[in-house]
């Protein structure tokens, strides 16, 4: 539930929609990663040659794939190799992060349909007016997208010495 | 007891008692509260003097300003509300939010929202679980049904009212007049869907929980013997805003928008969703929508 955490402290109403249309239609959270301090990823990556060799990553440990594609997908598949601070759709166009719905739509196309009209996932603000629509990244772990289990606030009191009345 | 008290002094002096506690009361609150109009029937202008006379009392109780709003419906928006059962975990963070939302009593414990488990391939709410309690959520083999108040558009519990201290409004909302309500529970008995509560005792809320921002209608502090039940968070709807558990719910289950507005979320949902609605063979027209984006 990390990634949900970091939705919580997103700040809202990013400044980065005058460099893109697609940022603007849907305006959202920052991703995870734009947070994290390890971004920008290019002022470690832009020295180093990229390897396209499936391995476990030793300076991003936290880094797996699981129920992910693992069979099929690597580093490269989303990441562009050649400019690290950006995604690389299928067709080779180059996404910056707070567009990554557009590289995710690509596969889960009626999720990204259902997304876009605020039923998956959620949204905030106005029912009538301005919201913030929360990334992919702001919920799942794109490297390993499924939810983890959550511990549930305390149940409610039961009465006693009452006759319980069912629903 | 000598018979000294006449006829005529007596009406004499209960004319003077009358007058002295009508004197000592008319600048007070119990003669007001005594004399107090319906919600409904109130003057604009009244209805400020009222409100201002509330807040300030809050602000004695809770030792903080108040603001106790009276907004009214908006033109050509009625509320709806869509719940994504595949989605729902049963994580309880919509009822928390609800109680920090809406002041309900804590000590005596009242929430508006029920979570419900029930077992995969049954829908049986006779044998629905409200206590679960596991360390975490989803259970295998469990499903979860969030029940609170579903605002219905033929609601039981107005009919049955005997002072009309309940009503529907024009948003669709169903609300209740507390200052109305005399408890007599009738329309606890008549809502088939357990979403009315009732302030057994004085409902204690802690200072420094206390939500201040409330209306008359909706979240404002209750007082005991009276009836409350989800609004759909009027004093947020009102003013555009998503109700708190839209916003507290993590995993986006919840789903709220304006249903004469074809392009609001809960008409998406209408349109594209395979969508049930709670005990509909009662004929209560909820507009409170169950439905399933996944299968």
């Amino acid at each position: 539930m990390r990634m949900l955490e970091y939705s919580v402290v997103t700040v809202f109403f990013v400044l980065l929609s005058a460099a893109s249309s697609a940022a603007a239609e849907y305006p959202t959270g920052k991703p995870a990663v734009l947070l994290s301090g390890n971004f920008p990823c290019s002022n470690c990556h832009a020295g180093m040659t990229p390897d396209p060799a499936r391995r476990s990553l030793t300076f991003h440990p936290e880094i797996k794939l699981k129920e992910h594609g693992e069979q099929r997908m690597w580093c490269f598949a989303c990441h562009d190799a050649a400019d690290r601070d950006h995604l690389r759709l299928a067709d080779g166009e180059k996404v910056p992060f707070i567009e990554l719905h557009r590289l995710c739509g690509q596969c889960h196309e009626n999720i990204y349909r259902h997304w876009k009209a605020g039923i998956h996932g959620k949204r905030t603000g106005s029912w009538e007016g301005a919201k913030q629509y929360y990334l992919c990244t702001n919920c799942h772990n794109p490297h390993s997208p499924r939810f983890k289990p959550l511990a549930p606030e305390p149940a409610p009191i039961k009465p006693v010495n009452t006759l319980r009345r069912r629903l | 007891m000598k018979k000294n008290l006449t006829r005529r002094n007596f009406i004499r002096l209960s004319a003077l008692g009358i007058a002295a506690t009508a004197a000592g009361c008319s600048k007070g609150t119990a003669w007001d509260d005594f004399f107090q109009k319906r919600f409904q029937e109130m003057k604009p202008d009244e209805i400020a003097g009222f409100l201002k006379k509330l807040e300030n009392r809050y602000a004695g109780t809770y030792g903080a300003p108040f603001s106790v709003k009276a907004t009214p419906a908006k033109e050509k928006v009625v509320f709806g509300y869509g719940l994504d059962l595949s989605r729902c975990i049963g994580c309880r963070r919509c009822v928390s939010a609800c109680v920090k939302e809406n002041n309900p009593s804590r000590d005596v414990q009242i929430q508006w929202i029920r979570v419900l488990r029930m077992k995969k391939g049954e829908f049986n709410l006779e044998k629905s679980e409200p206590y679960y309690e596991p360390e975490t959520v989803p259970e295998d083999g469990f499903f979860t049904i969030p029940v609170q108040c579903q605002q219905c558009e033929n609601p039981p519990c107005v009919k049955v009212c005997p002072v009309k201290a309940t009503w529907k409004e024009p948003d669709g909302i169903v609300v209740i007049d507390y200052n109305w309500c005399i408890g007599c529970r009738t329309c606890m008995a008549a809502c088939p869907y357990r979403a009315r509560k009732f302030n057994w005792n004085e409902p204690v809320i802690p200072r420094d929980e206390v939500n201040r921002d409330t209306h008359y209608l909706g979240n404002r502090p209750r007082m005991k013997g009276v009836v409350e039940k989800c609004t759909f968070c009027i004093q947020r709807a009102r003013e555009g805003k998503y109700t708190a558990c839209v916003e507290a719910c993590p995993v986006g289950a919840r789903k709220f928008g304006n249903l004469l507005d074809p392009k609001s979320e809960i008409r998406y949902v209408l349109d594209n969703f395979r969508v049930f609605r709670l005990k509909e063979e009662l004929n209560t027209e909820p507009k409170f929508f169950y439905f399933f984006s996944i299968g």
